[in-house]
């Protein structure tokens, strides 16, 4: 992975920057010492490693924006980091760069029942808002696995997703206002507490933006109340493609469950035997599907399912009957990546999205590469959306297997687009699939990207060397080619 | 305008914008033209209408996805989800006739333009949630795309939610990919009857704050709710405050029942069932208490919905107002009589305590070019606006002024 050349100028004012930065952030709050920067040197993608030049944790958005300021007046990077648990080195530090940590905003600003909204600074977890507002009743729908440990304001800048995503929606459906800080130290609010924008969907835009356009200070949430009851169906099926389409016919009757997942043959075995959650070990595919609202509607929908799935060949079927039953279906799909972790010394998880239908094709031609690469591969796949998680299974520690695991995951990925999906479904482009764009995009998409770059960090110092494959200059890509009378007067239909 | 470009191809569209933009050649952007009586009045010698990019290009409804081109008329589009028990979960509005047009006129492409949501707004989101993928000819000249046919996707910037409420001022959307649901099996609203504003808010706030799954929560006053073509409601003798549940048969009598027995302390309720409760919400999202007043000026008011009454208290002062609430009081539709600043400066005033945006949907077009149409932004956010524009529209070729004068 290459990132960009560090400014050598840059890396020998380090004292002097620190220095800076401490005149804004006093105390403790400035870590300029090579060791302590060692917790910092890479977020959930472990494979990519590199110490910040300094990292900084301000309190205040007052203190944001001097940080931001300050470094754009300077022509220092900045990489804005929440709780680094990204899991495509959206947060991975640069040797040349300051790491502006929000782990200190941390605090729930505003509990708002009645406009059923919460304003919270950017630190807060994903948990600590449903935790915030279940006193009420009331939950955060968004429901990412790492939710413990992810911040409100990493949400934001993946857009993050999560089981319940297919009824509720993403972070991006979820969210109602942000104040944020440009790079040359502007404090902006978007939306508020109500509903959609006054002018361009700027917040719509920041969503997934990853760190690239502004620092994220505050985030106003929506909040619902929790449904009265929820169960979980557990069906298995002997092929791949039945469970495929056991999930295309609940769709197809009208039917959009809280949840869908699907697990794979070596996903289930890993689950089964990491957290026993009583999976079948004789099928090829597991589907657990959750269906909440009020009793009687919950009941109507697990006989209709039900029937759906007997009829798709379903071998093993059941419903959980009771809250530590639905729980127990679920343990083994949430335990799924550290389940695999117990049988592999690493795992390298990917993040396609395709049409549904074209699952069984795409898992038998990644069976296929699987043999070719010599490494093994379980499926963890949010299966009411499309959108896959193959995790490749390798062992760092043999020379060349971590690369040939990451030309495996990028064949998977563009066969991901090959077949009409994307690259990332929910975990972001970062430096992980940044070279992968010009599969998705052409030239042209790109630079009309990076045209909105522009307006927000004209010299490119917010987060560089993610997301786009080259950094081009915003003056060349602002300028215009074509003047009067260079091009003839379009001869198209009129009236 | 002196003419009027009606491409047929992406390519031309392509054609036209480069050559407008060589030319520095404004163009009015039109999809079927059925809202150019919304927004500020464009100065453009030449129009780009996409009514000629139409048709269905892909509809798989078991993948919850349709692909069309921008012109396609939104008629088309739903007849062709109702086949199969689908549709646009966010209900598009048919401003056509508030704007003193024909109903059923309108476009995907100018949907989406506009990023226009119904009732549905509060549980479903708006347009631009449902807005997956685009390709488009930005005012450059230059083709491009963004997003795909997956509802689940983060690859680069979501310029999808850029282009949902641009208005056509950043680029012209030639093909474009909305999520598409199924439509509920079974719709009741239920009504409750003679509460003031203060009341419906409480109450609507009472059940969306349930596990009830409420999809639509409007407040009529009297006098509107005496115009209605739905009987119930035009008999009702009073204000009228309807909360509509959807979903499967027994879910939807569990939950209208359960609303009826936890509000019963606010009085008596009635129920409206399938084709009525249909009828009924068609009206609110449609504007048709307006309809039928065409001298009053329309204003749109997002707020947050506790604040709702106040700002329509405010503006009631003194003057001949007429108000009626949606989206659980988040959204308040504002008829005004005509005045020389419409009302603009007063409204941005009540607004300027609680935090929202209020939008000039109909009014003369003397008075939409003399005074803001959308709220006005601060100096940073007008900034920020107009360097996203000159993103994609340096020369500012497509609807100048549509949005901000002079942007
Ligand atoms: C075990 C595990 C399970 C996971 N499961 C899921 C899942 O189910 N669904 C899912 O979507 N993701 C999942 N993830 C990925 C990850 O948790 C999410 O992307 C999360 O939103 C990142 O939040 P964070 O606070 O850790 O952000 P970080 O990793 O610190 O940063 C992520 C990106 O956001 C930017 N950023 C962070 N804070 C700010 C801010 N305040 N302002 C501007 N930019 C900012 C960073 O620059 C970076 O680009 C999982 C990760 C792990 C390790």
């Amino acid at each position: 992975m290459k990132m960009p050349e560090p400014d050598a100028t840059v890396l020998a004012r380090r004292r002097e920057i620190a220095r800076a930065l401490n005149a804004i952030v006093p105390g403790e709050g400035v870590i300029a010492d090579r060791d302590e920067l060692a917790v910092y040197e890479s977020d959930g993608l472990t494979a990519y490693r590199q110490r910040p030049l300094i990292a900084v944790l301000p309190e205040t958005v007052e203190q944001v924006s001097r940080i931001l300021a300050y470094c754009n007046s300077e022509g220092i990077k900045v990489v804005p980091r929440g709780a680094g648990t990204s899991l495509s080195g959206g947060a991975l530090p640069l040797a040349d760069g300051v790491l502006l940590c929000m782990a200190r905003f941390s605090r729930i600003l505003d509990i708002d029942f009645a406009n059923r909204c919460v304003v919270a600074q950017p630190g807060v977890t994903n948990l600590g808002i449903t935790k915030a507002v279940e006193s009420e009743g009331f939950y955060y729908a968004p429901d990412p696995s790492s939710q413990i440990a992810c911040t409100i304001g990493g949400n934001v800048a993946e857009n993050s997703g999560g089981v319940h995503c297919l009824k509720y929606g993403l972070t991006t459906n979820n969210l109602l206002g942000l104040e944020m800080v440009l790079i040359d130290g502007t404090v902006l609010r978007l939306g508020g507490k109500h509903l959609d924008a006054e002018g361009y969907d700027l917040l719509g835009l920041m969503t997934g933006s990853e760190g690239l356009l502004g620092v994220i200070t505050e985030v106003t949430v929506r909040i619902l109340q929790a449904p009265e009851t929820a169960r979980a169906l557990l069906f298995g099926f002997p092929t791949n493609e039945a469970g495929g389409n056991c999930v295309a016919a609940i769709i197809g009757a009208g039917i959009i469950p809280g949840g869908m997942e699907m697990m794979d043959r070596a996903a289930i075995h890993a689950a089964e035997d990491f957290v026993q959650a009583g999976y079948p070990l004789d099928v090829e595919s597991l589907l657990i599907v959750e269906l909440d609202g009020p009793e009687v509607e919950v009941d109507d929908l697990i006989a209709r399912i039900s029937a759906i799935a007997a009829n798709c060949g379903a071998v093993t079927s059941r419903a959980s009957e009771s809250e530590e039953e639905r729980l127990k279906f679920w343990a083994g799909r949430k335990a799924a990546f550290p389940a695999v972790g117990r049988i592999s010394p690493d795992y390298y998880c990917m993040d396609g999205t395709i049409p549904r239908h074209r699952l069984p094709e795409v898992l038998k031609r990644m069976a296929e590469m699987s043999a070719r690469y010599g490494l093994r591969v379980a499926n963890v796949f949010h299966a009411g959306d499309g959108n896959l998680h193959p995790l490749i299974l390798y062992d760092a520690n043999n020379p060349g297997e971590l690369e040939n695991a990451e030309a495996f995951g990028a064949e998977i990925l563009r066969l991901c687009v090959e077949v009409g999906g994307v690259l990332t479904g929910e975990h972001g482009v970062g430096v992980e699939k940044r070279d992968l764009m010009g599969t998705m995009f052409s030239e042209a998409d790109l630079a009309q990207q990076q045209r909105v770059k522009c307006a927000f960090d004209p010299d490119s110092l917010l987060n560089p060397g993610k997301m786009f494959p080259e950094l081009h200059r915003c003056a060349e890509l602002g300028r215009m080619h074509i003047s009067r009378g260079q091009i003839p007067f379009p001869d198209l239909p009129r009236f | 305008m002196t003419g009027i470009f009606r491409p047929e191809s992406a390519r031309q569209v392509a054609d036209a914008v480069a050559w407008a933009a060589a030319e520095e050649e404004p163009l009015e952007v039109l999809g079927r033209a059925s809202k150019r009586a919304f927004g500020r009045p464009v100065q453009a010698g030449q129009g780009l209408e996409l009514s000629g990019l139409a048709g269905i290009t892909l509809y798989e409804a078991e993948e919850l996805v349709l692909s069309a081109r921008a012109g396609t008329p939104i008629a088309e589009i739903e007849a062709a989800l109702a086949e199969k028990n689908q549709e646009l979960a966010f209900e598009p509005p048919d401003l056509g006739p508030l704007l003193g047009g024909e109903a059923g006129a309108g476009s995907i492409g100018g949907v989406l333009a506009c990023n226009l949501a119904g009732p549905r707004r509060i549980k479903a989101g708006a347009a631009r949630d449902h807005f997956l993928g685009v390709s488009a000819v930005s005012g450059r000249g230059e083709a491009f795309k963004s997003g795909g046919r997956v509802v689940k996707n983060v690859t680069g910037y979501d310029l999808c939610k850029l282009m949902a409420g641009s208005h056509g001022t950043l680029a012209a959307m030639t093909d474009v990919t909305v999520k598409v649901l199924p439509a509920a099996e079974k719709t009741r609203t239920v009504l409750l009857l003679g509460l003031d504003d203060d009341k419906a808010l409480a109450a609507m706030t009472r059940a969306l704050g349930s596990a009830h799954e409420v999809s639509g929560a409007a407040h009529l006053p009297a006098v509107l709710a005496a115009d209605s073509e739905v009987s119930y409601v035009r008999e009702a003798g009073g204000a009228v405050t309807a909360l509509r549940v959807e979903g499967t048969g027994p879910s939807v009598e569990y939950r209208s029942a359960a609303l009826r027995r936890e509000l019963a302390d606010l009085g008596e309720s009635e129920e409206l069932h399938d084709r009525n409760s249909a009828g009924f919400w068609q009206e609110v999202r449609d504007v048709q208490p307006f309809v039928a007043r065409p001298e009053c000026l329309v204003w749109r008011v997002s707020v947050p919905p506790q604040a709702g009454p106040a700002v329509a208290g405010a503006l009631a002062q003194g003057q001949d107002a007429l108000a009626y609430y949606d989206w659980g009081g988040g959204l308040l539709w504002l008829a005004l009589p005509p005045s020389k600043d419409g009302g603009h400066a007063a409204l941005r005033a009540a607004l300027s305590g609680c935090g929202g945006h209020a939008t000039l949907i109909r009014g003369p077009e003397t008075l939409r070019a003399a005074i803001p149409v959308f709220q006005p932004q601060d100096p940073a956010m007008a900034a920020l606006t107009a360097r996203v524009k000159d993103g994609f529209d340096p020369r500012r070729v497509l609807n100048p002024g549509r949005m901000v004068a002079g942007l």
